[in-house]
């Protein structure tokens, strides 16, 4: 698991104040660490930003002069800032001005499969989180899955990274123990129902109806094969969709389809075979 | 005043103007009526009623196919792909490029809902396909993550045609110092480094 980053940066302050003979709201204002998960134009010059802070969830902010050449670089989806959010009231877009701290999209950029792997971690957390609702330990991991997309194991990472959000929202799969029997050896399935594991043996009668467990997610440091990759995807997506998404009435994210359409085409067309780099050989060229 | 009051909401519809800008060049277009106000007019009509979209790369002409596409002079194996005409203009300007390009005209973006069938990615295939005399597509999509998955798309679907598939190098731009540069530039810089 990710290490636990520190506490914010700093907290947040909302005071009243005098000013002019009456009592008028001081502006809001927070600073905190960011992670840059989309960017949207705003007029001619601006940007609306939306962050994954750790101490306040997603969140977006206006950033003026977002178009221009200078900010460009910067707000790039994966870049890890520090944000500051200035607004009159709290429930206001408000402005943010941000400070890179690094740039993990620019490292990514020129690889396939890493890329696609930072896409379809941004557009689920953009697209599953509830905005400005705090998951501190989903900033952390996200944090540590953007520094680990740039070793070897990066589709490993990401296919484990998918359970732990899956935990983090509370819909963690149980993959300890047979559901049926109890046992905890050769644990292949995974009730759609109940997400939790199931032995091959106690398995059989309704193999059709469970969704395959992949042997690497069991494992911390298995390394995987495109179609064992693809089986990971295809279960934690089928719980994110029934229990993340379909909350807020959105399906899976284009980019996190085309990941695991990635994996998928890599195992069909053969150049799913696992040497020794792992997957990762194969899937960063195809 | 109503037409003076539409020519303005009309000119702070253009990108830079804002009312008041829009305001002012209404203003000067008013007073120089017959040097400027006409002529312009005369001119923005002509070009709403000429210039088209080439119909086999995407660039803006008044000929379809525009003038890059039937140019004999220009090497047909090269394709330049863009996201935008600007793009293709501003390669022009460089004058380093003696191909035909692509117009896809925008990226793939999850956010805005852009997606392959969206952009021009059927007709650059089409035009690389059967007895096509290309032999090498250059992309020069932005690095932008989404331009950048775009390429990355483009690639993969390009795969099987045995067309070499290249992309613009990025580093150090002209003029450029180290100390200016963001992390990623640099970065892609030291890893495109070349022998001298």
């Amino acid at each position: 698991m990710p290490t636990r980053l520190p506490a914010p940066v700093s907290h947040g302050r909302a005071r009243l104040s005098k000013a002019r003979g009456g009592r008028t709201l001081a502006p809001m204002e927070w600073r905190d660490d960011g992670i840059i998960l989309s960017v949207r134009r705003h007029g001619e010059n601006g940007a609306v930003v939306s962050l994954l802070t750790r101490a306040r969830g997603r969140h977006a902010g206006l950033v003026r002069g977002g178009q221009s050449r200078r900010m460009k670089g910067m707000l790039q989806p994966g870049n890890r800032v520090e944000a500051t959010w200035r607004a009159r009231l709290e429930e206001h877009l408000g402005a943010m001005s941000l400070e890179p701290v690094a740039s993990h999209a620019a490292a990514l950029m020129m690889d396939s499969g890493r890329l696609a792997a930072l896409s379809s971690a941004l557009s689920l957390i953009d697209t599953g989180l509830p905005e400005r609702e705090p998951h501190p330990e989903i900033f952390d991991d996200l944090a540590a899955l953007l520094v680990a997309l740039e070793a070897e194991s990066w589709a490993e990472t990401y296919a484990r990274w998918e359970v732990g959000l899956l935990a983090e929202l509370g819909f963690g799969l149980d993959l300890s123990a047979c559901a049926a029997t109890g046992v905890t050896e050769d644990l292949t399935y995974v009730s759609p129902r109940t997400g939790r594991a199931v032995s091959t043996e106690a398995a059989r009668p309704y193999r059709e109806r469970l969704l395959p467990l992949p042997a690497f997610l069991l494992s911390p440091r298995a390394r995987a094969g495109a179609e064992a990759l693809g089986q990971s995807l295809r279960l934690t997506g089928y719980f994110l969709a029934r229990h993340v998404l379909d909350l807020h009435g959105k399906p899976l994210p284009d980019a996190r389809a085309r990941l695991e359409r990635r994996f998928d085409t890599a195992a069909t067309t053969g150049t799913g075979r696992v040497g020794e780099g792992g997957a990762d050989d194969i899937l960063a060229n195809s | 005043m109503q037409e003076i009051d539409r020519l303005i909401q009309l000119l702070a519809r253009l990108p830079g103007l804002g009312p008041r800008s829009a305001r002012r060049a209404a203003l000067d277009l008013v007073r120089k009526r017959e040097s400027l106000m006409r002529p312009l007019a005369t001119a923005l009509a002509e070009a709403a009623d000429a210039i088209r979209t080439c119909s086999t790369c995407g660039n803006l002409d008044t000929a379809d196919p525009c003038h890059i596409c039937t140019d004999e002079r220009r090497d047909p194996t090269l394709i330049c792909v863009v996201e935008q005409v600007g793009d293709l203009w501003a390669l022009e300007r460089a004058a380093g490029f003696k191909g035909r390009y692509h117009v896809l005209g925008g990226v793939l973006s999850a956010l805005d809902g852009v997606g392959p069938e969206d952009l021009t990615i059927a007709q650059l295939l089409a035009r690389v396909g059967g007895d096509s005399p290309v032999t090498e597509i250059i992309l020069a999509t932005n690095l932008t993550v989404d331009g950048q998955t775009t390429a990355h798309y483009i690639t993969e679907r390009l795969a099987e045609s045995g067309v070499r598939v290249t992309r613009l190098a990025h580093g150090v731009p002209v003029g450029g110092e180290l100390d200016y540069l963001d992390d990623g530039t640099l970065s892609a810089a030291l890893k495109a480094r070349q022998a001298l």
